[in-house]
């Protein structure tokens, strides 16, 4: 209870001059941290669908979607952690592969089920997505293979089932 | 009917029922300013400093509880109004700022007085919109009453472009009243088993206690109030916000509670089963340290903003939504309930709470050679008869205000409580004063917290507005002096109010009555002759003891039965 602990946080906002300052503002005014944040408009482009992850505790997670429930921008949040969720991340990796690494990194993206989706001469670029575990186990995998660029989306929630964030009017 | 955006403004505040701006033109706003000459329904009142423009909107809606509307240029016009309107944030004080912006060509160029005004204002208010067209501007207006207004009240800016309030482009106007806001919703809770279940928590109790806050004031619930205290005959205290909202004279008031609380309040809190809080969020100046805050008490807490519960004290029961409509219905559930009410337990109870009251917490030793602080303020209250509305900066005299003029009605103790801003007090005054032309308005002040918003009696004059200056001038800024005293072994630190001006004089070539008190025996006949002069302001320099102490005091991070208390008060009562 008093201990911090990942929350994932799942937002429908309007999709408003200032909407994603507010957010931050929030985070960053009530001394919360973001560790991953994504945003992307929703079919109704006048509405973006947020994913967040913060660490705190759940006495803290609660006053926090409260103050995010209180922002006018929002239309609705949920924290996904406690309920059977489906969570999804994307990495881009370049890394350096000589020609003697070659046939290790293929093998490590056949077994992660990675896609190489760009090759030079020095370099080879991968693509994965999966949970956030399964994308920091295939970094980990890379072993002395040095990578030159890592981007990753950021952790997206989904709730399973036929429950959805709705709009409420 | 076809408008300009200046007339689209002026149109809408007219709709919103706006009699008052507050305001101070410059080069983003003169259009509006243009429109605002032609009409006649709305009053423009022309501050000295637009931090004053804010304060004397939020005094407006503190006293009369309608929006205070505020209109400013770009840049400096609404920097200036930061302080003002985090004041009203703090207090959930409804108002809506309308600030010039360069126009749209120029935003994001650092034009001449461009400000990024909404990224300024965003974290010290409720909402804020820049607008982008024409079209939007009556809709953003109406949008801005509605979430200034409701559920939580608060401050929300409008950031107009000046090209959009070009006098040469019309548009359609219409104004509709009945927008929706599809991010805006008020949560509320007031299923009747939840407030049945409160009841019956409330009616079980031994030791009961009601704590209320600004809420109350603010959600017009003060006959519900008393009605369920009275019902119930239960104890009550009330915060600094909510003063007023239960009458001081009433024997179940035990006075306020917190930091400079009375000893009976604290010692109540401390030792109570059941605590109702109403419409208060547990500030830390109220709480003290929140681990021994009410350790043995069952708490129920009614307030309209979910945010507000459990968030600095885990409640055992919540019930969120408007508090009056909330009050209301607990107190039919009380009469229901009332009879399950253990009668000796509670008679037992106000025994020990009139031992309390014996310590006599709030008496102080009485002088013939200096004039005692206090003193000043029991005088007022019994001139004035305890019904004016009372402004105040922060400071000494804030508490003595709060502690000594005993308050019986709600809305006639304005003062900013939240974010404490010194200089508050003499505009907040014009916005009372303004709402309430005939009553009497009295600011009650410190010879520093004044000199913050000095320029206002300029305003004062060219409004006639026979607001009366009480300035308790301790020559320091006493609550500074007062923790140096206490925490600092006496170091007065940039305490001390050096080559302080002649309060008198100074008033004086601002065209008012200046006076100067400085004798015990002078006071009550002096304070009787300014307040007599029914229309003109007159500034009262009283020269009061410059060592007096705010008690009774809970130190930061104390808990509430561990109270300083005055050397004056009974030591040796012997309590229950
Ligand atoms: C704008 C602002 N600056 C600083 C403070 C900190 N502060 C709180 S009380 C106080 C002294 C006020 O002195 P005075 O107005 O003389 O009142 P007194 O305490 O002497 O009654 C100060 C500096 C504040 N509350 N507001
Ligand atoms: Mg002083």
């Amino acid at each position: 209870m008093n201990e911090d602990k990942r929350h994932i946080v799942s937002l429908l906002v309007e999709n408003e001059f200032g909407s994603l300052s507010r957010i931050a503002g929030l985070f960053s005014a009530r001394g919360y941290n973001i560790h991953c944040l994504s945003v992307a408009p929703t079919s109704d482009d006048s509405i973006s669908r947020m994913t967040l992850v913060t660490y705190c505790t759940d006495a803290k997670s609660s006053q926090l979607m409260k103050q995010l429930d209180k922002l006018v921008d929002v239309i609705n949040v949920k924290d996904l952690t406690d309920e059977t969720h489906i969570e999804r991340e994307m990495l881009l990796l370049k890394v350096k592969s000589t020609l003697k690494q070659r046939d290790e990194l293929k093998r490590l993206t056949d077994i992660f089920r990675a896609r190489i989706i760009d090759v030079t001469d020095t370099t080879y670029t991968i693509e994965l997505t999966g949970p956030t575990e399964k994308i920091l186990a295939f970094i980990d995998s890379l072993g002395k293979i040095k990578i030159v660029e890592q981007v990753r989306s950021g952790a997206l929630g989904i709730s399973r089932g036929s429950e959805s964030l709705e709009i409420k009017k | 009917m076809k408008l300009s955006g200046s007339e689209i403004i002026i149109e809408s505040l007219k709709k919103e029922g706006v009699d008052y701006i507050f305001g101070y033109p410059g080069g983003a706003v003169l259009h509006i300013y243009d429109a605002l000459f032609a009409a006649k329904d709305i009053k423009h009142v022309l501050v000295r400093h637009e931090q004053g423009a804010t304060h004397a909107a939020d005094g407006y809606a503190r006293a009369c509880n309608k929006p205070g509307v505020v209109l400013v240029t770009s840049g400096p016009g609404i920097t200036n109004c930061v302080t003002g309107i985090a004041t009203a944030h703090m207090d959930s004080i409804p108002m809506i700022v309308i600030s010039g912006q360069v126009s749209r060509q120029y935003v994001g160029s650092d034009a001449f007085q461009e400000a990024d005004a909404t990224g300024i204002t965003r974290p010290i208010c409720k909402h804020n919109f820049l607008i982008n067209d024409r079209e939007s501007i009556a809709d953003t207006f109406r949008k801005a009453f509605i979430i200034a207004t409701t559920g939580r009240p608060g401050p929300v800016i409008i950031d107009i472009p000046k090209d959009l309030t070009d006098p040469n482009v019309k548009i359609d106007f219409e104004y509709k009243k009945n927008i929706k806001i599809r991010s805006y919703k008020i949560k509320t809770n007031e299923d009747e088993n939840k407030i049945e279940e409160a009841a019956k928590i409330l009616c079980s109790a031994k030791k009961p206690m009601i704590y209320s806050g600004g809420g109350v004031i603010l959600s017009k619930a003060s006959k519900e109030l008393i009605k369920l205290t009275k019902l119930l005959n239960y104890p009550i205290t009330n915060t600094l916000m909510g003063l007023g909202a239960y009458p001081s004279s009433d024997d179940q008031f035990l006075g306020m509670l917190g930091m400079h609380g009375t000893y009976e309040a604290n010692m109540a809190m401390h030792d109570c089963d059941v605590l109702l809080a109403v419409g208060a969020r547990f500030d830390d100046r109220v709480t003290g340290d929140t681990k021994q805050f009410c350790p043995k008490a069952k708490i129920i807490h009614i307030d309209i903003d979910p945010s507000s519960i459990s968030k600095i004290i885990e409640v055992d029961h919540s019930l969120i939504g408007d508090t009056k409509k909330i009050l209301r219905k607990l107190t039919s559930f009380s009469s229901k309930y009332k009879k399950n009410i253990n009668r000796t337990a509670i008679e037992k109870w106000w025994k020990k709470i009139k031992s309390w009251q014996r310590k006599n917490c709030l008496s102080y030793k009485k002088s013939k050679e200096v004039i005692k602080p206090q003193s000043v303020i029991e005088t007022l209250h019994t001139l004035s008869k305890g019904k004016s509305f009372v402004t105040s900066d922060v400071g000494q005299h804030q508490m003595w205000v709060a502690q000594y003029y005993k308050f019986d009605k709600p809305n006639r103790w304005i003062n900013s409580g939240g974010l404490g801003t010194m200089g508050f007090g003499l505009p907040a005054a014009i916005g009372a004063q303004l709402a309430y032309p005939k009553e009497q308005v009295i600011c009650v002040t410190g010879e520093a917290s004044i000199l913050m918003c000095i320029q206002e009696l300029s305003t004062c004059l060219q409004y006639g507005l026979p607001i009366k200056i009480i300035n308790l001038n301790n020559r320091y800024m006493g609550m500074v002096r007062q923790w140096q005293e206490f925490f600092y072994e006496g170091r007065y630190a940039m305490s001390y109010m050096d080559a302080i001006p002649n309060f008198a004089k100074l008033a004086e070539s601002f065209g008012h009555i200046g006076m100067v008190i400085d004798k015990p025996e002078n006071l009550e006949n002096d304070l009787k002759t300014a307040l007599n002069h029914k229309n003109r302001l007159v500034f009262v320099d009283v020269i009061t003891d410059q060592t007096e102490n705010v008690y009774p005091m809970i130190v930061s991070g104390k808990g509430h039965h561990e109270m300083h208390l005055a050397p004056s008060a009974n030591e040796d009562i012997e309590l229950a």
